[in-house]
């Protein structure tokens, strides 16, 4: 007998399904965009570079280079007028006027070979007239700082960026909330601090690569490493002055984004070239030293904090200022400083703020999108002055943060009702699981152990109205075609819109394929894979194109059948009827209908399920402020213990444990959860103890795995423990929000709390390499 | 440019191939022989993306020449499934969740066939030491590690007649 299931969560959510495309990862066949096969046409571009990190562009001549055999095109920013850029167009395809950075675009080849485009480069002569430069956020934000973009007031932005022409300030967040000067008479503790945070590099694997094609007609045809093809379709579309239906974006696996394949950097230069030598594809592939600093790094940062608590520990106010080093253009960076406005007091519930975010420009490289969208660097001095905030007033840290931390209902920094959030359960059971309260013994004389926890929170940082959509095929025998404009990173995403769809549909999940790689011309769209917004956004989308395909199944079925479609149900595959007991198959129906009676005709036809989503509750912000009834669509919060034991003869910092604890809504799939946070704990170690940009007069000095040196196995913890908690995000597919980010937020300022712990002295300004950490002790006394 | 004609034996099969006195195996490997798996991560023998098998080694296929393989023997990540059937290593890894964007699973996959090769029954800091030159950005090794482990453990119940 058809019973209906009385189970609230069907089939395959919450299940550790394995991931739709783990077989291709490790056979070889999953292709990433240097794998793509393009025939004996295909041309090597090559960029001309600035040496310098500041400088007016007096003349490129390219005349030599143009008559070298097998240079095929060259092309400088001459060919190229429009501005391009996500917030804040800031910016041309190839220099005109100043180079801004060393590595600014000057000039593009593209030749039979590399070797040839290389050899090209050479010949192309570039005259400049030296200027001054910008090296220091706030020396950049003062009156006294040279003007790198003295066309500020011209350039297009977004209306939630509030640039300041005549400054190298490109957004200037304000928040204002209470009466902060009031307060501090209240507090019977007050902790300032100045903290720095350096640029480092996301390091995917894979570096960026574009391969662009210019057809005669002028369409144009990108296949890219990317997490936006819709964003590039877009934004290419824009700077080139062409429709967005002539572009055309396509991008297989990515091998690696971590936010810096989001909006566009290189493949802009791809098309350009490309569009001087038409019908020929022409494939730009970033060395990795290029990578180190051509790519989007991630901002360096200095933070002013001041925050003050009363007798019982009650956080009353803070005051904050944050300098964020842009670099040469600041399109995608001046959100990144919006989002560490609106968030500034990180997850604590604070009655007095004065937050002020600035964008700063510098002749540093370019700032950009990286996993945590700036809340890494805010959460990495904001955790280390609670830290000692909480012990200038004597409480317990976990105490400390239990009480102040962000509830459910509160009223956040921006003015929005907190949305129900798990952070106290978060903290308790990271700081249960560490054994707080209890520290093993070091396991060396020459050793001292620390041990502490930080807390997080992050939203999506985006425009209010990101939108999602997907469509969901049948197949003759009953298998289900998912696609999505969402990107397959490594996080998951098509593995959590198999799931979403297959439970939807009520159809096995081995019976989904999601399908790629993804293709502007023929993939539903979708905003950007960035912000940890897809299991959310889109999974609600897939959720309601597998909703629409399911009811036009249903509906067939119950006018053929001669029952209501609300009787019937779709189980395993097949369509039932909890009224009649009827059974069939989905194989063929949903292709080829139904038979009416007596040969009378057919029914259906093939199903095509459509779904889309869009916030539509965001509102704006007020511009002196920061309030507004909804800043945002939802906060991520988590905590994370670590034990730590620093060598005092070396200064080595070893991590022996990691605990992290997130408030995911709901895990669609817990191992892929888990997997996130464990991933990202490691990343954020890695940022901890080892890496930095170092960055003299704008010259990155150590563009090299050698010289940059990332975490490796025989760095990672022995442990890491991940715990998932689930307080439902109303709006999400079974109440599930983001965590692709968020695990690697507080990890810097945790591993910085526990060296406190461990020799009672801060280390200040990440990475905490063993050098640093010996001179900080030496300096101490505590070594000799 | 001199060009050299040199034999070897990729993935079982016998290759003819003409390759230029600079070409790289992984160029070779890769636009030669059309075996994509091996990935490019830096070009410089410091990410261990283009790992692959050469005479039993797991080398970093950017830095040896393509003259230097004449009848080698060489397996890539192509080779490692035996006629569709997943070798454990790769079952393991898939089954511990130590994939995720899959680009330095190629290289990983080769290290770790090389380690048990030579040492079929690795302890944990064994394992971690032979995966030290293959960077991975997403994962935090600890999966991989753990799936070697257990690779290890299925591959020798297979030698000993036990289940597969």
């Amino acid at each position: 007998m058809n019973a209906r299931t009385s189970q609230k969560t069907p089939r395959p959510i919450g299940e550790d399904v394995p991931r739709v495309d783990a077989r291709e990862k490790v056979t070889g066949a999953a292709q990433f965009a240097d794998d793509l096969q393009f025939g004996p046409g295909l041309l090597y571009a090559r960029i001309k570079r600035s040496p310098h990190p500041h400088a007016l562009l007096k003349k490129v001549d390219v005349s030599r280079a143009r008559k070298l055999p097998g240079v095929k095109a060259i092309v400088t920013g001459e060919d190229f007028p429009g501005f391009i850029g996500l917030y804040l167009q800031d910016r041309y395809i190839f220099c005109r006027d100043r180079v801004r950075y060393v590595g600014d675009p000057v000039a593009g080849v593209a030749a039979v070979s590399e070797e040839i485009a290389e050899k090209a480069l050479e010949l192309i002569e570039v005259e400049y007239e030296l200027l001054p430069g910008v090296f220091d956020p706030e020396y950049g934000a003062s009156p006294e700082a040279p003007l790198l973009h003295p066309d500020l007031g011209k350039y297009e932005a977004v209306n939630f960026i509030f640039p300041e022409p005549g400054s190298n300030i490109s957004n200037h967040f304000k928040l204002r909330r209470g009466d902060p000067e009031a307060a501090w008479k209240e507090c019977a503790a007050i902790v300032e601090s100045v903290y720095r945070i350096p640029h480092i590099q996301h390091v995917p694997l894979e570096t960026h690569i574009a391969v662009a094609r210019v057809d005669m007609d002028g369409k144009v045809k990108l296949w890219g490493s990317s997490q936006s093809p819709f964003a590039q379709r877009n934004l290419i579309a824009k700077a080139l002055n062409i429709s967005q239906s002539d572009v055309q974006v396509i991008a297989p696996f990515v091998g690696g984004g971590f936010g810096s394949k989001a909006g566009v950097s290189m493949e802009a230069l791809a098309v350009a070239i490309a569009s001087q030598v038409r019908g020929r594809p022409v494939k730009l592939r970033l060395t990795r030293e290029e990578e180190f600093y051509t790519a989007f790094v991630r901002q360096g940062m200095v933070a002013h904090f001041k925050m003050g608590c009363d007798q019982a520990g009650r956080l009353l106010a803070m005051e904050n200022s944050y300098y964020w080093d842009g670099g040469a253009y600041t399109e995608y960076g001046v959100n990144i400083t919006r989002a560490a406005g609106y968030s500034c007091t990180g997850p604590y519930h604070v009655p007095n703020v004065r937050a002020d975010s600035y964008c700063v420009y510098t002749n540093h490289p370019v700032g950009g999108p990286m996993r945590g969208f700036g809340m890494p660097e805010m959460h990495s001095g904001l955790e280390q002055c609670i830290d000692e905030l909480a012990e200038k007033i004597g409480m317990d840290k976990v105490a400390f943060r239990k009480l102040n931390c962000i509830k459910t209902g509160d009223t956040v920094v921006t003015g929005m009702t907190m949305h129900p959030t798990g952070l106290e359960q978060c903290i308790v059971k990271a700081a249960d699981a560490s054994g707080w309260g209890h520290k093993d013994p070091p396991m060396a004389p020459f050793k001292r152990r620390g041990k502490v926890i930080a807390v997080m929170w992050k939203a999506p940082a985006m425009p209010p109205n990101a939108g999602s959509s997907s469509e969901v095929l049948l197949n003759e025998d009953g298998t289900v075609t998912v696609k999505v404009g969402g990107q397959e990173i490594g996080q998951g995403s098509f593995t959590i819109a198999a799931q979403v769809a297959a439970a939807t549909l009520g159809v096995p999940y081995e019976s989904v394929r999601v399908s790629g790689p993804l293709d502007t011309d023929t993939s539903p769209y979708e905003w950007q894979t960035v912000a940890s917004r897809l299991t959310w956004s889109m999974g609600n989308a897939v959720a309601a194109a597998a909703r629409d395909a399911r009811q036009q199944i249903l509906d067939m079925v119950a006018e053929s059948w001669g029952e209501s479609a609300d009787d019937l149900d779709i189980v395993d595959g097949n369509v039932i009827s909890y009224k009649s007991e009827e059974s069939l198959p989905l194989k063929n129906i949903v292709i080829y209908g139904l038979p009416k009676p007596n040969d009378q005709g057919w029914i259906g036809g093939p199903v095509v399920g459509r779904g889309n989503f869009m916030p539509t509750y965001v509102t704006g912000l007020d511009a002196q402020t920061g309030q507004g009834p909804r800043a945002v669509v939802h906060y991520t919060t988590g905590a994370q213990a670590v034990e730590v034991e620093v060598d005092l003869e070396t200064g080595r910092v070893e991590v022996l444990r990691g605990v992290t604890a997130f408030d995911v809504g709901k895990a669609i799939n817990p191992e892929l959860v888990r997997a996130q946070m464990e991933g990202g704990f490691v990343q954020g170690m890695s940022t901890a103890l080892f890496e930095a940009l170092q960055l003299k007069e704008g010259v990155v000095q150590n563009p090299s795995f050698v010289d940059y040196r990332i975490a490796t196995s025989a760095d990672a913890p022995g442990e890491i423990q991940s715990i998932i908690v689930e307080v439902p995000q109303e709006d999400g597919p079974w109440g599930a929000r983001g965590i692709g980010e968020h695990p690697m937020v507080p990890t810097i300022p945790a591993i910085a709390n526990a060296i406190y712990d461990a020799i009672g002295l801060r280390p200040g300004a990440p990475p905490y390499s063993s050098e640093k950490i010996y001179l900080l002790m030496q300096e101490a006394g505590l070594v000799e | 440019m001199a060009i050299h004609s040199i034999t070897l034996t990729v993935n079982g099969f016998s290759e003819q191939v003409e390759v230029p006195s600079n070409l790289t195996l992984l160029q070779l490997l890769r636009d030669k022989l059309a075996l994509t798996g091996t990935k490019n991560g830096c070009t410089a023998g410091e990410c261990g993306a283009c790992t692959v098998i050469l005479n039993g080694e797991a080398v970093n296929s950017c830095m040896v020449l393509a003259v230097e393989c004449q009848d080698a023997e060489v397996l890539t990540v192509e080779g490692l499934a035996q006629s569709g059937a997943l070798d454990p290593i790769q079952t393991s890894l898939i089954e511990e969740g130590g994939v995720q964007c899959g680009f330095c699973t190629p290289g990983i996959l080769m290290s770790a066939h090389a380690l048990l090769q030579r040492n079929p029954a690795p302890s944990e800091a064994d394992i971690r030491e032979a995966l030290v030159g293959n960077l991975c950005r997403c994962t935090g090794y600890l999966r991989i590690v753990e799936a070697i482990q257990k690779a290890g453990k299925k591959r020798l119940q297979i030698a000993a007649g036990g289940v597969s």
